[in-house]
């Protein structure tokens, strides 16, 4: 076979035309990514709480920027108000406050009555404010002194009179002004008459008294409220700093106050998993990768870590690391926390790792020349992603429920600084008779971990391989 | 099967023991000393406090002596209550805690496996969707929240009634232990009510359940006989950590219903530094819940035939 009978063309050894195909039927590649986040908008509910906490996000570094009142001021005239939606509680403008010397009545002639009456008449001087409250009463015959007694509910059928206020100098004096500690609310008064030998009668007569918030105009300037006193007379009302979710305890601003408290909550809620999450890669990996004897070694540290009381490893290490005066106490919270949650994502990673190690495509790899590092970085974490992130949604409201539950039994940060769990702890101590100083930080805290629990239910499901391409 | 219990518990033995270390070593680092509260008046009285709790000894001959003790079952003695041990302090206020923890769980187990089964039942269905949405509120609501909103609501069901139908706080009769159970078991009834659920699920399509079907088993009997006993062995598992998270939980509602448990005294402890009740109570629980998961585990291979416990 000779050479000269091979015919070459040249033509032969042009590069092919890349052939346009006349019609392509096929879906368009998506990734992994792309499909699980396509899934993920198609779940209404996720959708929901994923607004839910941009929201919340908003409100916590956007907020104290537009409601500029700091969390530790303290409104004492505004004490434990309820949340005021509409308007601003306002406070009716007095002349200043003259000694009043009380109403003296000669009493009918006559025995007096054995047992005693009741008071009849009981009224008040004149319009009942905070500045004072004068009552006035007809007198009776043959009463030694009349007693008079305050209480903030009705002391019908039986019930305490209530705070003892004073007894009148006589007999004559039917007139008493309190001016001890008024709050804008409801009083009953009631007046009780002493016979000669300084017994009280079993019958009172009762007075409820709506009060008015009132000040005079040299207070309102002392306090605050108004910049002076002259284009203030009497009979105005004047608007007091207003607080669209009421005050606490103490009178601070609980709108404030749970935006402030969001930032602790929100800060070490989603520090503190990225933290001990990102300790779970390296040492997971490690010791899925490693193997051996190394990876025993590895896990029964974790395990032991695991072993130990959660919460009251948390208390211990949190007294352990210490609060220096004027720390928040965050710090060594966000140490605990760590030190104590990093076991969980490592062993999970580390069970990814040793599952995937053993895939097909990690072999190719490894046949293809890849080194181990690359191998590491490229294949297996990124692979362990979808597990990670999901354990990252569920360990943020688990994180969120530490640091409420350590607030609330005095073992979090420390005040004034406020945090969702602590404004809980103080607002228990109200509950009965201000509600809202419990319920607003409480459904914080619950809607909070409600949208984080969804979004995570909703981010496993399109996570989850096994759902792929469908819709 | 004997020689795993054996196997388990020396691991056990071993974890307490690494326990108790970190509890020694988390408790020296702590900041301030034991006799910091003005007790130790003067440099004699507090030389003479030194001496009764071994604080002048070097660290590590402490931390001897506080193995050996613990090894002889032995907690010490309070710091801040005379003449008071730590182990009397467990012994009289543990069973308090057991007993509200064990109402809990039973609690929990019974309807986490009753409305886990019934929205499997119901799937798709609105018993379904208003059990998960409840469900999925209870896990999201602190527990101190659900106490509190727990007795706010026993104080309108007495002041509507006129009388004491449930007390509000307190502890002694099977009264005062209702409302606390419920409301500590709660959490982990949502959670196993969901375990519950989607174990139910997969049992539902099994080939046995078809088969049963084939047979022409009354539907009470597959429910029972076949369903509910496969359904349950992954709730069983999940016992352990369950007992965990509520012999913890119980420490807030114990502050909130005023129950003398451990739990509230070692919150007492912590806030005085009461170093002795602080550090037995930890290892002490530390070894209840270590113990408890390992009971939990060899029960589960008795009552599953398909696990060897090895």
């Amino acid at each position: 076979m000779s050479s000269a009978n091979v015919r070459l063309d040249p033509d032969a050894f042009k590069p092919a035309e890349a052939r346009r195909l006349a019609q392509k039927i096929s879906r368009p590649s998506l990734s992994y990514w792309q499909d699980a986040s396509r899934r993920l908008r198609k779940n209404p509910r996720a959708m929901a709480s994923f607004v839910i906490l941009v929201g919340m996000l908003l409100f916590t570094i956007a907020g104290p920027w537009v409601w500029r009142v700091g969390p530790a001021v303290q409104d004492v005239d505004q004490i434990s108000q309820p949340p005021t939606f509409g308007t601003a509680a306002t406070a009716l403008i007095t002349e200043p406050r003259a000694p009043w010397p009380g109403v003296t009545a000669a009493p009918p002639a006559g025995d007096s009555a054995n047992p005693l009456t009741a008071v009849t008449n009981l009224r008040l001087f004149e319009p009942a404010t905070t500045q004072g409250i004068r009552l006035v009463w007809d007198p009776l015959p043959g009463v030694a002194a009349y007693v008079v007694y305050r209480n903030v509910y009705d002391p019908a059928s039986g019930r305490a009179l209530g705070l003892p206020l004073g007894e009148t100098l006589d007999g004559e004096h039917v007139s008493y002004e309190d001016r001890l500690d008024l709050t804008p609310q409801r009083y009953w008064y009631s007046v009780v008459a002493l016979n000669g030998d300084g017994v009280e009668s079993g019958v009172h007569a009762t007075l409820a008294v709506d009060t008015v918030r009132a000040v005079s105009a040299d207070e309102a300037v002392a306090r605050g409220w108004a910049q002076s006193s002259e284009n203030l007379k009497a009979g105005d009302h004047i608007q007091l700093p207003r607080h669209p979710l009421g005050t606490d305890y103490l009178g601070r601003d609980l709108l404030a106050r749970l935006m402030y408290g969001a930032r602790v909550s929100m800060f070490i809620g989603v520090v503190a998993p990225a933290l001990f999450i990102l300790i779970g890669i390296v040492y997971g990996s490690a010791a899925g990768f490693i193997g051996g004897r190394a990876d025993q070694a590895l896990m029964r540290v974790a395990d032991f870590v695991m072993a130990l009381p959660f919460l009251l490893f948390m208390i211990l290490l949190k007294i352990a690391f210490g609060i220096g005066p004027g720390e928040s106490g965050i710090f060594p919270m966000l140490v605990a926390l760590t030190l104590l949650s990093w076991p969980s994502p490592a062993r999970l990673v580390r069970g990814q790792i040793l599952q995937i190690r053993e895939e097909g495509y990690i072999a190719a790899s490894r046949l293809l020349g890849a080194r181990t590092a690359y191998l590491v970085f490229r294949h297996m974490i990124p692979n362990t992603m979808g597990v990670i992130l999901v354990a990252l949604t569920f360990a943020v409201p688990s994180v969120i429920f530490t640091e409420a539950f350590l607030s609330f039994i005095g073992m979090g940060v420390s005040p004034p600084t406020p945090s969702w769990g602590s404004m809980c702890n103080e607002g228990i101590r109200t509950m009965l008779s201000h509600p809202h100083e419990l319920i607003f930080p409480a459904a914080f805290i619950s809607v909070t971990v409600l949208a984080f629990n969804l979004f995570g239910d909703g981010l496993r499901d399109a996570l989850d391989v096994r759902m792929r391409g469908r819709e | 099967m004997f020689a795993y219990t054996v196997k388990r518990l020396l691991q056990g033995i071993i974890t307490v023991w690494f326990i108790a270390t970190a509890t020694f070593v988390a408790m020296h680092a702590v900041p301030g000393d034991p006799l910091a509260n003005n007790r130790a008046a003067s440099e004699e009285i507090r030389k003479n406090l030194e001496e009764r709790y071994g604080l002048n000894r070097p660290v590590l001959e402490q931390y001897g002596v506080y193995m050996r003790n613990l090894s002889r079952g032995d907690f010490g003695i309070s710091f801040t209550q005379r003449n008071r041990r730590v182990n009397d302090i467990i012994l009289q206020h543990f069973p308090v805690s057991a007993t509200l923890g064990i109402l809990s769980i039973v609690f929990a187990a019974l309807g986490g496996i009753l409305w886990g089964s019934l929205t499997a039942l119901y799937r798709n269905r609105l018993p379904d969707v208003v059990i998960m949405f409840l469900v999925i509120l209870a896990i999201s609501v602190p527990s101190f929240v659900v106490a509190a909103i727990g007795q706010l609501g026993l104080v309108t069901l007495n002041s509507t009634f006129g009388f004491t139908v449930l007390p509000v706080a307190g502890w002694g009769t099977l009264s005062h232990m209702l409302a606390p159970s419920i409301v500590l078991g709660l959490g982990t009834m949502a959670f196993l009510t969901r375990l519950m659920r989607s174990s139910m699920l997969e049992i539902v399509n099994a080939d046995f359940i078809r088969t049963a079907r084939a047979k022409g088993l009354p539907p009470a009997r597959i429910f029972l006989r076949h369903e509910l006993r496969n359904a349950i062995l992954p709730v069983i598992t999940v016992l352990g950590p369950a007992i965990a998270a509520i012999t913890t939980g119980g420490f807030v509602v114990e502050l909130v219903f005023a129950i003398p448990g451990l739990g509230r005294f070692f919150v007492e402890a912590v806030q005085q530094l009461d170093y002795t009740v602080i550090m037995g109570t930890t290892v002490f629980y530390g070894a209840f819940l270590v113990f408890m998961v390992i009971v939990v585990d060899l029960v589960y291979g008795v009552i599953d035939p398909r696990v060897t416990l090895k």
